[in-house]
């Protein structure tokens, strides 16, 4: 089954490395990895998904907790959470298709970040099914090039 | 006042307690080197190869509780203590190795002798550091102990850039640690433990398997009161040899692949199964689906991640075995009536195990006439009195001392079981005699592991340390050759192997060595050995197609044993 891990570390060069060396060192896989600083300098955060069975997403979350430099591991995925991608996708578009993308653009809530007189840039951002479900539809146009990042996810406030 | 890196590192080693280093010098670490010609509190031992040094600093950690220490230079210095850094974490063995580095700046340049062996020692420590800034060295060296000793223990590594060991500033030495994302927890949830202990009362057949764990805790005097005040059979494994004594009603010898038939069969008919400090080794467990199949498992580790990773435990307990131990003694106190009672299923257990003993000893053909490798164990057992520390190569040499060679004491027992190191055991002997000066310490060889580091002969002599080697020279590696003699239809395809004169190979180095080519040469070969305050090395030549048995083939269940 698909999860989303969100990991606390320190902010040090290697430490991703230890992140990374665990999981393809004991062959556990990742599904996308999402890394950066927070707010406090000396913490990074990591959002994970990962996929595998019970007893082996129980490794995972501990191995994780083993590492020295891991501040703090959450599952998410039984929680109530909040999960979002981005994607970056250049669509060749000429004459009627221009119109077109921009449709689906508006549908979807997408941004348009460049314009040139045969493409269009789109920022999208959503669930990686809205995300599949609007690089589909682009795709019948003309995709030149995509790229995405991984799932970000954060646990929703309780509601009293 | 300003100290330089060296003159740091130093002190950090002083205010750690240690008294012992094995090392071998080169260009980045000169520093280190001419600072210790200004450091009597500590004495350091020139091995002949890095390997040495780190297998070393684990057998003196084996043998003594501490942390052991090591120092190399940059590069090849660094890679050839990787065997012996990987050995030790598989073990769990406390200790730290110190690693010179080129200077900070020329990091990423592809330096003389640069090597980036934080990145290769990532996945083989328990935690490692590159020092940036000679700031941050004397806290680094704090922590570094720290890590290695506490929680399930482990080696960290040390990279010290040569710029670092050359800077200079006002340390400030941590009084202690404080690392946010690092609390091993020690107590044992009492709730766990009172729950197990309901299931244990409750058990007719019982087994302790206990492991590596009891030893690194220094619980086993708290296991033996468990085992014997609830008459509790028990069994270890490779790692936990020492932790119950041998000679005891209720031993049951090593389980797993070459355990004993009884132990293995206690296991597999067990209805509770009690693992303390013991990770359930594919070694130990054989065909995973059958491991314990009647039994309920109650598992106490000091690592999450022991527990539940190749058999879902029924109650797991996260904790010191020692905390464990004693809080189940207590509870056993305050709620079993002494003697206790047992239940006639009970009873019945003792006395099915009783039979398998009966029916199934550790044995071997003594009748033969040749010289059995077996025998020789024996000798060395009841010449010594049980009372030498024994160190092991790896291979049928390591099994036949795992059953034969009683060990009754923790801390006596030093055998690279996770990462099965040939070349292990001798360097090891050295290390554990620099511990214990006033010990007998033995390394039980095989003629292809001694050869890996046979090299340290010279760090034995130079240093007067009176180790001893048994070789059991079979003319074979062997324990390859058994698997080729029962699995490849005797294809003894790279296995027999010619070895020098080990006598003679003795006498260069200046050490003594011995033969015995007939049984009842051993006696009087072991005697001379004992008796002879350098180290020796003793050939005995061994029947060269023995093989090791009991034995469970690979992915068999633990009570399919092989017995001839
Ligand atoms: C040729 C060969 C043959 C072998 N055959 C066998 C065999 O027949 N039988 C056998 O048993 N082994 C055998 N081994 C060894 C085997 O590979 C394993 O090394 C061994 O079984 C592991 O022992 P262990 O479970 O005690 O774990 P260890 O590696 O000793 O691990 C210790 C466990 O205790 C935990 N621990 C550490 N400190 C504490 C603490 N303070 N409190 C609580 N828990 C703690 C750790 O987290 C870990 O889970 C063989 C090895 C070789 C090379
Ligand atoms: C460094 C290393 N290389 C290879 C092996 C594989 N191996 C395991 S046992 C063994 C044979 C050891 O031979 P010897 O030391 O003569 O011991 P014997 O089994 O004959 O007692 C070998 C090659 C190993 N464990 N370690
Ligand atoms: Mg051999």
């Amino acid at each position: 089954m698909r999860h989303v891990i969100s990991v606390s570390v320190d902010n040090e060069p290697g430490v991703l490395s230890r992140v990374t060396g665990l999981f393809s060192g004991r062959g556990f896989n990742i599904e996308s990895l999402c890394v950066a600083a927070t707010m406090n300098q000396e913490v990074s955060h990591i959002t994970l998904v990962t996929a595998g069975n019970e007893m082996i997403i129980e490794q995972i979350i501990k191995q994780l907790r083993k590492l020295i430099n891991v501040i703090k591991v959450v599952d998410l995925t039984p929680t109530d959470h909040v999960e979002r991608e981005m994607a970056l996708v250049k669509v060749k578009a000429e004459d009627r298709q221009r119109a077109e993308v921009l449709r689906i653009a508006d549908i979807f809530r997408c941004r348009v970040v460049d314009v040139s007189p045969n493409t269009y840039t789109l920022e999208i951002t959503g669930t990686s099914e809205k995300l599949n479900a609007v690089l589909g539809l682009l795709k019948t146009i003309g995709i030149q090039e995509v790229v995405r990042t991984g799932s970000l996810a954060m646990q929703r406030t309780k509601k009293e | 006042m300003k100290l330089t890196g060296s003159q740091i590192f130093l002190k950090c080693l002083e205010r750690e307690g240690v008294k012992h280093i094995f090392g071998f010098p080169g260009g980045v670490v000169l520093d280190i080197y001419d600072e210790l010609t200004r450091a009597p509190f500590i004495k350091h031992f020139l091995v002949r190869h890095e390997q040495g040094a780190a297998h070393a600093a684990d057998g003196y950690s084996r043998a003594s509780g501490k942390v052991g220490v090591c120092l190399v230079t940059s590069g090849p210095g660094a890679t050839n203590t990787v065997s012996g850094i990987a050995s030790a974490y598989m073990d769990s063995i406390p200790m730290v190795v110190f690693t010179g580095q080129v200077p900070t700046p020329l990091i990423g340049n592809d330096a003389f002798q640069e090597v980036d062996i934080v990145g290769i020692t990532r996945p083989c420590t328990k935690h490692n550091y590159l020092v940036k800034h000679v700031d941050d060295l004397a806290r680094i060296i704090h922590e570094a102990f720290h890590i290695a000793r506490t929680g399930r223990p482990g080696p960290v590594l040390v990279d010290l850039p040569k710029d670092v060991i050359q800077g200079q500033t006002v340390p400030k030495f941590p009084e202690r640690v404080r690392i946010k994302s690092y609390n091993p927890n020690y107590h044992a949830n009492p709730k766990q433990i009172k729950k197990a202990l309901d299931l244990i009362l409750k058990a007719h057949r019982p087994v302790i398997y206990a492991g590596g764990g009891v030893i690194l805790s220094k619980a086993s005097e708290e296991l033996t009161k468990f085992a014997q005040s609830l008459e509790i059979p028990v069994t270890t494994t490779l790692m936990g040899l020492g932790g119950f004594p041998a000679p005891h009603r209720l031993w049951l010898g090593m389980l797993g692949m070459h355990g004993t038939y009884f132990a293995n069969m206690s296991v597999h008919h067990a209805d509770v199964l009690i693992a303390i400090g013991s990770r359930f080794d594919d070694r130990v467990t054989g065909k995973i689906e059958e491991f314990a199949p009647h039994a309920k498992i109650i598992h106490i580790d000091i690592d999450p991640t022991s527990i539940s990773k190749n058999v879902v435990v029924d109650i797991p307990i996260v904790g010191d075995c020692q905390d464990a131990l004693s809080q189940l003694n207590e509870l056993v106190v305050a709620q079993v009536p002494t003697p206790r009672e047992l239940s006639p299923a009970h009873q019945a257990w003792l006395a099915e195990i009783d039979q398998w003993k009966r029916e199934h000893p550790l044995t071997y053909d003594r009748a033969s006439g040749d010289l059995k490798p077996q025998f020789v164990v024996e000798k060395l057992y009841e010449l010594t009195q049980g009372n030498a520390i024994i160190s092991t190569e790896v291979g049928q040499n390591q099994m036949w001392a795992a059953q034969f060679y009683h060990i009754n004491r923790p801390n006596r027992w030093l055998s690279s079981g996770g990462l099965g190191c040939m070349g292990y055991g001798f360097p090891a002997a050295i290390g554990a005699q620099v511990a214990c000066p006033d010990d007998l310490v033995i390394d039980i060889a095989g003629d292809g592991s001694i050869q890996m580091n046979i090299q340290e002969l010279a760090t034995a002599v130079e240093y007067d340390l009176p180790v001893k080697v048994a070789i059991l020279n079979n003319s074979f590696l062997g324990m390859v050759r058994q698997w080729q003699q029962l699995f490849y239809d005797r294809r003894y395809s790279q296995t027999p192997m010619w070895s020098p004169d080990f006598v003679k190979l003795a006498e260069a180095y200046g050490a003594l060595g011995l033969r015995a080519e007939k049984p009842e040469e051993v006696e009087p070969v072991i005697r001379e050995a004992i008796n002879t305050r350098k180290p020796v090395l003793m050939d005995f030549r061994v029947a060269p197609e023995e093989c090791v048995m009991p034995m469970v083939p690979a992915g068999a269940p633990m009570h399919k044993m092989l017995l001839t």
